[in-house]
């Protein structure tokens, strides 16, 4: 055999092998920030780890960090259609129309959106119920402000985060009637340094507790300068900056949901669906309440916690009006899914108005 | 000064913060166009001085050796896009655009360790007796060095460029590079030293966000303030004071629609955050209605000497 047959040999036993070896499933990320961010994306590219982790060579990974969304979303999901992803995961809001065209002209390929409320036959969406863990920060804000001024740090005005606003509004009235809310709209997931600007205004305007839903830690960083400021963890536990100024968190865990839909596509069991879980079933977690918060505060928020998951309560149970007063909730009467889901009202007592 | 609960000497003070980012970039860039190059890799110079200038002040636990270390950095990195425009006449726009590519990757690949990180941070210096006046005291004379070492760095461009004779030899070669060097000036030369201190600035402004404005280090974290810089170059028809006058519009009115939002005022967001940029297109469709837009004749264009 001569050298030249060797090597050929040798290729082709390799290329036999590369086969044998290939991924059955590549599964696409689109990230609105860096993985980097200490928040949003840094959890749902935890959730990618787990599944290259999980699968390990039956499944490739690939992903996209810092898409901007609108038209360059498309771009970049195109681009993962083409290179050969059976299930591309968008994880934006913003992403909602780009990935509901591409995913129109890739029958094929499934798409899972995130926070979104459009689906198609190969365009399923997913979403945490955040407002959950928005209450018991409600709860712990609530309990915690010595001005009794909350300043909130929102990105856009969609229903997510309004949700969030509402839930944590009505949950801090409840322990303190005093409570009023500042809210800062930042028109951007991730910008450290217009969030940290956005928390030195809401801190000289005298707020005290921020809460935050935006995706890095910067008002974190910020609170801490100021000193006498609490905050919480958002997307991510942000524990670095635990005792003090954060005092909870919200963290998402996504892995359990992307191995599933994984393991759907791999058994060809995909099918369009809607989830949208909460504490309950593990798809929020509330963060170690750290030792700044008074033990009294720490068990009732805990207790509120465990009331949650377990359905016993949920976070708008009436009687609650709108802001204009007219009435929503009855005694006892609780939100649908539907009305939460395209929520784009405040509740009584918000002084603010939701930009258009 | 109250206004509806708005205090005007402290939203001056904290635009001048959230300005001076920008401010040092669009500076240092209005020189190296100045000198006939585009560079568009300001913001990956920025992001590695804010990641090298994090890790450096760690490190040390010396705020001023990270800023000394970011600037360094930068026009290190800088230098890489002198070389390849200026020795290997590659496009201008297409290398600005890789160098803001590899400092975005590099960033990242330093500043892992370094997430989630606490730093020394540069604490203010009150001028005895001047912070002591009321209300100006708070605006002008309590900041930070490098909210006064950026306005010395614009003072000291626009006298080096209108009195001295080397700013005039610098404007030369970016205006017409072919007659700068028939005159026996080193074009190349020139060009590079103006693109380390481009890249110097930017370094520096890139140091600020994650040492003095944040501080903390986040992959990413300059997110598209060097963009904004070189608009703001544009906007200032290359002129040092207009720069200033320029980042603090841009700073300004990020400061100041955070501030109303946060006290409640309901103002329209987007139209406050847009009107920059509309400026930026006002100004521009103003200036070439005039026929004189003030750009380097040169800029952009590449030279070599056996032209």
């Amino acid at each position: 055999m001569s050298f030249k047959n060797l090597i050929t040999g040798a290729i082709a036993a390799a290329a036999m092998a590369g086969s044998a070896f290939a991924q059955d499933v590549t599964v696409g990320f689109v990230y609105v920030g860096p993985v980097g961010d200490g928040g949003w994306t840094y959890e749902h590219n935890k959730g990618r780890l787990a599944v290259e982790e999980h699968f390990g060579d039956r499944v490739k990974t690939i992903y996209q960090e810092s898409v901007p969304e609108g038209a360059d979303s498309e771009r970049v999901m195109t681009q993962m259609a083409l290179q050969g992803a059976d299930l591309i995961f968008t994880t934006s809001f913003g992403y909602m129309d780009p990935t509901i065209n591409v995913a129109a002209k890739f029958p094929n390929v499934k798409f899972e959106h995130a926070t979104g409320y459009k689906r198609a036959d190969n365009v399923s969406t997913y979403s945490a119920r955040f407002y959950e863990g928005r209450a018991v920060q409600g709860h712990i804000a609530g309990r915690m402000t010595k001005t009794n001024k909350i300043g909130y740090i929102g990105s856009f005005p969609i229903p997510e985060v309004i949700r969030g606003i509402n839930s944590a509004y009505i949950h801090a009235k409840k322990v303190n009637p005093d409570v009023e809310f500042n809210i800062v709209w930042a028109y951007t997931w991730f910008d450290p340094a217009k969030e940290a600007d956005a928390a030195k205004a809401l801190i000289e305007q005298g707020a005290d507790v921020i809460l935050q839903h935006t995706d890095s830690t910067a008002p974190q960083a910020a609170a801490e300068q100021a000193g006498n400021v609490v905050t919480f963890g958002q997307a991510s536990d942000m524990s670095e900056y635990a005792p003090f100024p954060r005092v909870s968190s919200i963290i998402d865990d996504w892995a359990p949901y992307y191995i599933a839909r994984t393991q759907a596509v791999l058994d060809g069991t995909w099918t369009s669906v809607d989830t949208w879980d909460g504490i309950g079933a593990g798809m929020v977690g509330i963060g170690e309440i750290s030792s700044a918060v008074p033990a009294d505060v720490k068990a009732e928020a805990e207790a509120l916690r465990d009331a949650l998951a377990s359905g016993e309560y949920h976070a708008f149970t009436g009687p609650l009006n709108k802001q204009d007063g007219s009435a929503w909730l009855a005694d006892g009467e609780t939100a649908d899914d539907g009305t939460l889901a395209g929520m784009n009202f405040y509740v009584e007592g918000l002084t603010a108005t939701i930009p258009n | 000064m109250d206004l509806g609960g708005l205090n005007l000497f402290v939203l001056i003070a904290s635009l001048m913060v959230s300005a001076t980012p920008i401010l040092l970039a669009a500076i240092g860039e209005t020189v190296v166009e100045k000198a006939g190059v585009l560079n568009l890799g300001v913001e990956g110079m920025m992001i590695t001085g804010a990641v090298v200038g994090f890790a450096v002040a760690i490190n040390t636990g010396s705020a001023p050796f990270g800023f000394v270390a970011a600037a360094i950095a930068a026009a290190l990195l800088s230098l890489t896009f002198g070389f390849l425009t200026q020795v290997l006449l590659s496009n201008q726009v297409a290398t600005g655009l890789g160098l803001t590519l590899v400092g975005l990757g590099l960033s990242a690949l330093i500043g892992k360790p370094y997430e989630g990180l606490k730093s020394v941070v540069l604490q203010p210096v009150k001028i005895p007796v001047l912070s002591d006046i009321p209300g100006f005291g708070r605006m002008l004379f309590s900041h930070d060095p490098m909210v006064y070492i950026s306005l010395i760095i614009v003072a000291g461009v626009w006298a080096w460029l209108k009195f001295t004779r080397a700013g005039l030899v610098l404007r030369a070669v970016g205006e017409n590079h072919e007659a700068a060097h028939a005159l026996g000036y080193k074009v190349i030369r020139i060009r590079m030293l103006a693109i380390m201190f481009g890249g110097a600035c930017a370094g520096l402004g890139g140091a600020y966000i994650s040492l003095v404005r944040v501080p903390q280090w986040t992959e990413g974290m300059t997110a598209g303030a060097g963009w904004i810089a070189l608009a703001i170059v544009v906007f200032a028809s290359w002129k040092p004071w207009r720069i200033l006058l320029g980042a603090y519009l841009f700073g300004g009115v990020t400061v100041l629609q955070l501030n109303l939002q946060a006290m409640g005022v309901a103002i329209p967001v987007e139209y406050l955050s847009m009107s920059p940029y509309l400026i930026t297109i006002a100004v521009l469709v103003f200036i070439s209605a005039r026929g004189n837009q003030n750009a380097p004749a040169a800029l952009a264009k590449p030279f070599h000497a056996s032209n």
